[in-house]
């Protein structure tokens, strides 16, 4: 039986999950990928404030392809993660709570999400036909120079994902 | 001399590239199913059928089966008989440009490598040419994810590794890449030739039809021992364990210098997507080609 979640995500949603339990998540998150991490950081290391209040908030590693006439947002599958572990710790230390992607992390990173208790789910890559169906809200909200790469903020409902590390640091990757 | 028409270029590789995205070749869905039927472990047969569900939601909603459309490879195969009076390079980018900018595709390739910056319409395809007999124009084109990409890997063994140390190097990157691949993968090998030519072999292998049997018996025996071992290691669908790592292993060979032996392994995720057409030159006299 999936565990439904609903963002923003709070310290007691957290602690109820375990690697491996299948989640469905619905309520509001926002889409990022490398060059909007690397934007998002030089915010941070800048002092300027962030697009969006990323505080218990969940990050989803997509740059969706563009939606047609009619569509609400084209193809939406995850992309691998280990590419933002640079980054994640800085976007985990201004509150952010959950991430989505595919793939495993560095080892280290395991500590990372101990340390903030946070959580990583692993949605499944190369079903973005399927996964587009989620998604009920689209709306671009910063840096539209990054194309697919923009931050969107996507109401989805019922999304569904895998806890790959929990708020203790275990992974799926390293049982 | 026999010509094809600029436009007949630009039109083919457009389609192609737009049925492709959302649309798989029925023997990776039949390759699919096999598994799934065969699959013990229940989390992986899921995602089976989870890609399987992806595939008909892409063909009737039209809408690409993932959102990496991917960077375009295309095999040229130009038979001798071919005259070109324009740039077919060109002709092939024209293509890409209006698959992805008309057909709703994502554009994820930048000018350099290190500037990020966005060339807008996914070009330039990445194109390779080869000559055959006839009059005939093939062209094989491939929007391939980055995510597969970036795990393949090549590596100049020494010959006294020999068929252990391929086999050994192929089952490392299939290991190491573990979910982050996207398998159920194809798994393109390239052996011997030098540095880019084992490259060139591997990419060409996993474009190769899924039933076609390679004539060399060294490459046979090798693609069947490696189709067993990889799908023992338990990297399984997503990385996440199973029996179902890869669909089909490729090998292609070619001979190499006494001091070598290269080897390329091009990983092609469950997203396998391809398209190729047949074009036959007709003679046109002072036509306008345009
Ligand atoms: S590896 Fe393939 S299936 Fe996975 S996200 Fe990239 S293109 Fe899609």
């Amino acid at each position: 039986m999936e565990k439904k979640l609903t963002t923003p995500i709070t310290d007691s949603q957290i602690r109820t999950l375990q690697i491996g339990d299948e989640v469905l998540i619905t309520g509001y998150i926002y889409t990022a990928r490398d060059a909007a991490h690397k934007k998002l950081v030089e915010a941070i290391e800048n002092n300027e404030e962030l697009p969006f209040d990323i505080k218990d908030q969940v990050i989803y590693y997509v740059g969706p392809t563009p939606a047609k006439p009619g569509q609400i947002i084209g193809s939406c599958g995850p992309t691998s993660s280990y590419r933002m572990d640079k980054y994640s710790p800085y976007l985990m230390e201004k509150g952010l709570k959950v991430m989505i992607g595919k793939g495993d992390r560095t080892i280290e990173f395991n500590d990372v999400v101990k340390h903030y208790s946070g959580l990583y789910l692993l949605a499944i890559g190369g079903i973005g036909a399927k996964l587009s169906e989620c998604v009920v809200e689209n709306e671009l909200i910063a840096y539209p120079e990054l194309q697919s790469e923009a931050i969107r903020k996507l109401k989805v409902i019922d999304f569904p994902a895998i806890v790959a590390i929990d708020y203790q640091g275990n992974s799926i990757f390293n049982k | 001399m026999k010509k094809i028409e600029r436009k007949t270029i630009i039109e083919n590789v457009k389609s192609m590239l737009m049925d492709s995205v959302k649309t798989l070749h029925q023997e990776v869905i039949d390759a699919f199913v096999t598994s799934r039927e065969k699959e013990r472990n229940p989390l992986a047969k899921n995602i089976l059928d989870k890609i399987l569900e992806n595939h008909e939601i892409a063909n009737s909603k039209d809408i690409p089966l993932c959102q990496d459309t991917g960077l375009v490879v295309c095999f040229v195969e130009i038979g001798r008989e071919l005259y070109f009076d324009y740039d077919l390079d060109e002709a092939i980018n024209v293509g890409v440009s209006q698959a992805y900018t008309q057909g709703y595709l994502r554009k994820s390739v930048v000018k350099h490598p290190l500037n990020r910056i966005n060339t807008l319409d996914n070009t330039p395809a990445v194109i390779h040419h080869e000559f055959i007999p006839g009059d005939k124009l093939i062209i094989h084109i491939a929007p391939k994810g980055g995510g597969s990409e970036n795990m393949s890997t090549l590596k100049m063994l020494s010959p006294s590794e020999g068929r252990e140390g391929i086999i050994k190097f192929v089952l490392d990157t299939v290991t190491s890449g573990g979910g982050r691949p996207c398998p159920p993968l194809i798994v393109g090998v390239g052996i011997g030739g030098n540095f880019e030519k084992c490259a060139w072999l591997a990419k060409k292998a996993i474009l190769r039809p899924l039933n076609d049997l390679t004539e060399n018996p060294i490459d046979r025996d090798l693609e069947i021992e490696l189709m067993e071992r990889i799908n023992k290691l338990d990297v399984g669908p997503m990385g996440l364990g199973g029996d179902t790592t890869c669909i089909a292993v490729k090998v292609n060979s070619f001979p190499c210098h006494i001091a070598s032996l290269p080897v390329a392994v091009n990983l092609q995720c469950h997203s396998a997507r391809k398209n190729e057409v047949i074009l036959v030159g007709k003679e046109i006299d002072n036509a306008d080609n345009r």
